[in-house]
């Protein structure tokens, strides 16, 4: 399983704000993960579509062709915008 | 230090903490205090509501402070951040060093509140009187 978490305006566009799902036969990486998500309908392929977005594996920010295994937690979001 | 909190904190109460882990190490102290502005980009904001990604923020947060604490050298740091929703002139961040010296508690200050904007996992989300809009980044100094 993994844990997958989105945040801000990108959970909001999504409707969800983190799911567990079995990681898909042959998906080993973020770009793999990303555009299997991406073929769940129209909303997923155009918000996930973002380059400003960043993604965090177990809470670490990564680079986009950072390999994900079973167990990790994968979250996306827009800019940060604290302080 | 570092602390997430929705309850408000007091800028006078932090400050007199801070002096107090220092033991008489420390010449200078160096605060800032982020506040919720009731104008952003030309519109009246009736309240803010930050959100944040809880296990990762106070990983990050801790992150910025072990790295100001190897380029300076400092006696005591703090950070502390409000999460949920907030009003105008409500306190929002709070940063503080302490140090020797009064220059490198300046610069270790400017550069935990700087790095806290572009690296730590918040977001912010303005209410107007005509609905709600995220904040877009480098919009909100």
């Amino acid at each position: 399983m993994v844990q997958l978490r989105y945040f801000a305006s990108l959970r909001e566009s999504l409707g969800i704000g983190d799911e567990q799902i079995e990681l898909p036969d042959g998906i080993h990486d973020l770009p793999g993960l990303t555009r299997w998500l991406q073929g769940r309908d129209e909303t997923w392929a155009s918000t996930l579509a973002d380059s400003r977005l960043h993604v965090a594996i177990n809470q670490e920010i990564v680079k986009p062709d950072a390999s994900i295994t079973d167990g990790d937690e994968v979250a996306w979001f827009p800019p940060v915008t604290g302080g | 230090m570092i602390r997430v909190q929705t309850e408000d904190f007091d800028p006078g109460i932090e400050l007199e903490r801070l002096r107090s882990r220092n033991k008489g190490q420390a010449g200078a102290m160096v605060s800032f205090t982020g506040l919720v502005r009731d104008l952003n980009a030309g519109d009246t904001v009736t309240q803010m509501t930050l959100e944040h990604y809880p296990g990762m923020t106070e990983k990050a947060l801790e992150k910025i402070e072990q790295e100001a604490c190897q380029r300076w050298e400092l006696t005591a740091t703090l950070i502390i951040h409000r999460v949920g929703p907030l009003d105008p002139n409500d306190n929002i961040v709070f940063v503080a060093t302490a140090s020797r010296h009064r220059k490198q508690a300046f610069l270790a200050c400017e550069f935990m509140i700087d790095t806290l904007k572009t690296n730590a996992p918040f977001w912010k989300k303005e209410t107007l009187p005509g609905g709600e809009r995220w904040v877009e980044p480098g919009a909100s100094g």
